[in-house]
């Protein structure tokens, strides 16, 4: 709060109440609802619910359906994260380092940001169609049978290649910005000291990189848990079955297509519960970088 | 041979924009030579061109013997002092200032060593364990310093080193940076803007304006003998006098005064520092003195000789006070310049 | 450069590389809709530009492709529009008047109120999407326009945005504002509000371009095809695509390129408000 503030009392109250009571309404409620119903197994007849205590939990934890979708879950998340930031930091040192074309490749590889993840799934769908996809066709090339939608691990590689696809950009964005506040003379010296570029790359860009690359890691985690979710959906064309999903997706068959609210709810609880570990861990990171420059 | 040899160096930008016309001049070993200048003047392309960070359009560079316009700076065997001091934020200063030689092969021993010889030479000793983001100012502007002369190159270059200092560090630093210098014998290209810097640290002062040198020349030089106007009113503080004066009959006329004799003829400008007036009641000239500054040693008369505006330095035992005041020139105190040009006649 | 031009050739070679990557299946998207979907249907994507694009635009704009008949091309269009604005100016007038009350005035609850507010930073609505859409429902609100809206604006980040840039406009300002007898009210509209031109304008790509491209939520409310949006709509494409036995490939990537459209050219031409809105509203 700043030091020279206004001492009305009436006017901040009503500034601040449509937020609060907009998020009393559709965060809190809901969220408080969320945890209350997984410790309650709805009643299939509409007869109501009982308390069940821990139950939805351990049944969740015994499922070898949940703890295969948990495992793939993280496989995807370490996957599309790691090639989105690989990808997007090559494509933005190469952009920084560029002196003629910086603003159109830069306009180019950017614009994906704004493509909604079900239409990327939608592009894959496409891509990966049985008899005329060109990725399908690529691969018989190669002398593979690509089968989406029936071989899990070939479903699981559409998916991957649509997330990251729709995620380089962002993270393209942020690395292009976190090197162009390196200052300049910092770069000239390093010219100065260091006769070798990856050298000079390693030893002073990198590290300088780094507070940026740790904050899209979360943002790239938090991504591939939630946002996919568009892309998951589409690729599975909506029935998921055997195909490889996510837990935020398995929350959504569960408790909207499958009535089992109690189950999908504490589904919903493990992931607030990891949801909050990562940003309270982003927001330590987030302290520690303002205190590296 | 001379440390450094620019043969008709001159810097063009894509977009046409000429930044450096195609200038020579040559630095002798263990010179100090200072580039001064108003901002874009070409001071800074021109320091820039020698350390490899700006492209050389036109022209050849030597140094220590080598024709280096197309080597990579990391190997022209120099060593360079930014202005925003440029240390590497992630590394300690132990770090920073051994990153050079690291990369050149030095052997751990002899990089620790070299590290604290700098260290005490600069009084680092303490901080050696710091990060750049705890030292103050004058701190960081040292291990610049420390960085570049654990490198023993044949070439420091500074760029506006002090700029960002406060007044006072500033004044300590120049002392410190010139004995330095003094000490290791290393040849340095100085670029600043401030004149007191160049009038003070320099072997060689090279006067620089709108993309080209004005004039080359010892302090002393510059400031008796300006070769152009500009240089008269840009060297020294408060700047020369320049009055517009006419030259006929062998005198040169302010008003109707004559104040020295020359073999020109026609309209020019009369260069007369303020220091070269005195006050002197049988003087050829009246001064109408609007106001007066007091610096303690001495005294700064505002006002105006004719229709034009003058300032005046006497000493702080001479007596001063508002409204006409009678002066005289100096003997030799004169500097002619062309009315029009502006050159030294 | 007196480096081998060999480096800046290969940089350049990766950028485009990139840019390929990126453009090719868009592209791809769009050739498809020049060509007849009987085509399609045999050979897939080619190199050739045929003549369908205007029919197919028709069909997708013009025709309803549900069951009601209510969700043209046209309808879905509209529908993102008002869900992309409408969200935007929500959450920018919203976050605004939140952030203000609570950096420029001495409230005795502010801390209290601020925590409130970042803890919806923590929970996004993936996590509790089932309950948020019971609390809809019971308030009635599924299948409108509200309920699009509104409870998507139920988190922060427009809120921290603009406290953020709130604490960095300068003391004196406000103090100057007093002497010269200004209000809180006037404080706000005169001075604040002009100075965060730039900011709004940040804030509002993002949250347009967020607004018209969410998925989960308008599925999950809009039952109704009049209210479907462009990006709601790929479900029910992909769902068309997949029982027909000539599928309207042609039609329906028009319909998948109109939803991406539009959030691309806003991003593309207000780059700059754009970058600056991403990289400085990381929480």
């Amino acid at each position: 709060m700043k030091r020279a503030g206004f001492t009305t009392v009436s006017l901040p109250v009503m500034l601040l109440l449509p937020q609060l009571i907009i998020i009393a309404v559709f965060f809190y409620w809901p969220t408080v609802v969320a945890l209350q119903s997984s410790f309650y197994l709805q009643d299939p007849f509409g007869f109501g619910s009982t308390f069940v205590g821990l139950q939805n939990y351990a049944d969740l934890f015994s499922s070898r359906e949940y703890r295969k979708i948990a495992w793939f879950t993280v496989i995807f998340s370490l996957l599309v994260t790691f090639f989105s930031l690989a990808i997007a930091l090559v494509l933005a040192v190469k952009a920084d380092k560029v002196l003629r074309g910086a603003r159109t490749y830069r306009t180019l590889l950017m614009w994906v940001y704004a493509v909604a993840p079900p239409v990327a799934g939608f592009i894959a769908v496409i891509m990966f169609n049985q008899s005329w996809g060109p990725m399908t066709e690529f691969f018989g090339l190669l002398g593979y049978n690509y089968m989406v939608g029936v071989n899990y691990n070939d479903t699981a590689f559409a998916m991957i290649l649509a997330s990251v696809w729709k995620q380089v950009p962002v993270n393209f964005i942020f690395f292009l910005s976190g090197l162009q506040s390196i200052p300049r003379s910092v770069r000239e010296a390093a010219l100065i000291d260091n006769r070798s570029a990856s050298g000079r790359f390693w030893d002073v860009t990198f590290p300088l990189l780094a507070p940026t690359g740790f904050f899209l890691l979360i943002i790239n985690i938090t991504y591939s848990l939630f946002e996919t979710f568009g892309i998951v959906d589409t690729v599975v064309k909506g029935e998921p079955g055997n195909n490889p999903m996510t837990l935020v997706y398995k929350v959504y068959v569960d408790g909207f297509r499958g009535n089992d609210l109690g189950g999908s709810s504490a589904q919903s609880v493990i992931l607030m519960v990891l949801v909050l570990a990562l940003t309270v861990f982003q927001f330590r990171l987030i302290e520690r970088r303002i205190h590296y420059t | 041979m001379a440390q450094v040899e620019l043969k008709n160096i001159g810097k063009t930008y894509p977009n046409g924009f000429q930044a450096l016309h195609p200038t020579s001049f040559d630095i002798a070993e263990g010179e100090f030579c200072v580039l001064v200048g108003p901002s874009g003047c070409g001071k800074s392309t021109l320091l820039r061109m020698v350390a490899g960070l700006e492209e050389i359009t036109t022209g050849a560079l030597q140094i220590a013997g080598r024709v280096v316009n197309d080597v990579d700076p990391a190997d022209r065997d120099i060593a360079m002092v930014f202005q925003n001091y440029a240390l590497y934020p992630h590394m300690t200063v132990r770090k920073n200032i051994g990153y050079g030689l690291k990369n050149r092969g030095t052997s751990k021993e002899a990089i620790a060593q070299k590290v604290e010889e700098a260290a005490s030479l600069l009084n680092l000793g303490e901080y050696l364990d710091r990060k750049p983001s705890q030292l103050s100012g004058g701190q960081r502007q040292r291990v610049a310093m420390g960085r570049a002369i654990v490198r023993d190159p044949a070439l420091f270059l500074f760029d506006e080193p002090l700029s960002n200092l406060d007044a006072k560090l500033r004044n300590q630093m120049r002392i410190e940076i010139k004995s330095l210098q003094r000490r290791l014998g290393v040849t340095s290209i100085y670029v600043t803007h401030d004149q007191v810097e160049a009038m003070t640290m320099a072997d060689r002062i090279i006067v620089m304006n709108a993309g080209r040198i004005e004039q080359i020349g010892t302090p002393a030089e510059v400031y008796h003998n300006p070769a152009s106007t500009f240089v008269a009113s840009f060297m020294g503080a408060p700047p020369m006098n320049l009055l517009s004066a006419a030259a006929a009959d062998g005198e040169v006329k302010l008003g109707d005064q004559s104040v020295c004799r020359t073999s020109h003829n026609g309209p020019v400008t009369a260069g007369i520092r303020p220091e070269a007036f005195v006050s002197d009641n049988s003087g050829p000239l009246v001064m109408d003195v609007q106001i007066i500054e007091e610096l303690g040693a001495h005294r700064l008369l505002h006002g105006t000789l004719g229709s034009e505006a003058v300032t005046v330095q006497i000493s702080n035992e001479t007596a001063a006070a508002l409204g006409p005041q009678r002066l005289s020139v100096k003997p030799n105190a004169v500097c002619l310049f062309d009315a029009v040009e502006g050159q030294c006649l | 450069m007196r480096k081998p031009k060999l480096s800046a050739v290969a940089d350049h070679a990766v950028l485009i590389a990139g840019s390929l990557f990126m453009m090719l299946p868009l592209l791809m998207l769009l050739q498809m809709t020049t060509i007849p979907d009987t085509e399609i249907i045999r050979n897939g994507p080619s190199l050739t530009i045929g003549d369908q694009f205007d029919d197919n635009f028709e069909k997708a704009m013009f025709q309803a492709s549900g069951f009601s008949g209510e969700n043209t091309g046209l309808s879905m269009l509209k529908n993102s529009f008002i869900l992309g604005i409408g969200f935007a100016v929500g959450k920018i007038v919203i976050g605004m008047m939140a952030a203000y009350a609570i950096v420029y005035f001495r409230l005795r609850f502010a801390t209290l109120a601020f925590w409130l507010i970042f803890t919806t930073l923590l929970l996004p609505l993936e996590v509790r999407i089932l309950p948020s859409y019971e609390v809809v429902q019971w308030l009635g609100m599924l299948n409108t326009y509200q309920g699009l809206i509104i409870p998507l604006i139920a988190s922060a980040t427009a809120t921290f945005f603009f406290r953020q840039f709130f604490r960095s406009v300068p003391e004196e300002l406000v103090e100057a504002a007093r002497i010269d007898g200004a209000g809180p009210v006037k404080f706000f509209i005169d001075i604040l509000v002009p100075l965060s031109q730039t900011m709004i304008a940040a804030m509002f790509i993002i949250m347009f371009v967020y607004g018209w491209n969410q998925y989960l939520w308008p599925t999950m409310i809009t039952t109704d095809e009049d209210m479907y949006t462009l990006v709601r709509g790929i479900k029910q494409i992909v769902q068309v695509l997949e029982g027909a036995v000539v599928p309207e490939f042609g039609r329906s990537n028009v319909l998948a390129l109109v939803a991406v459209i539009p959030p691309v050219l806003v991003v593309v031409f207000f780059q700059s408000w754009f970058v600056k809105g991403l990289t400085e509203s990381d929480k």
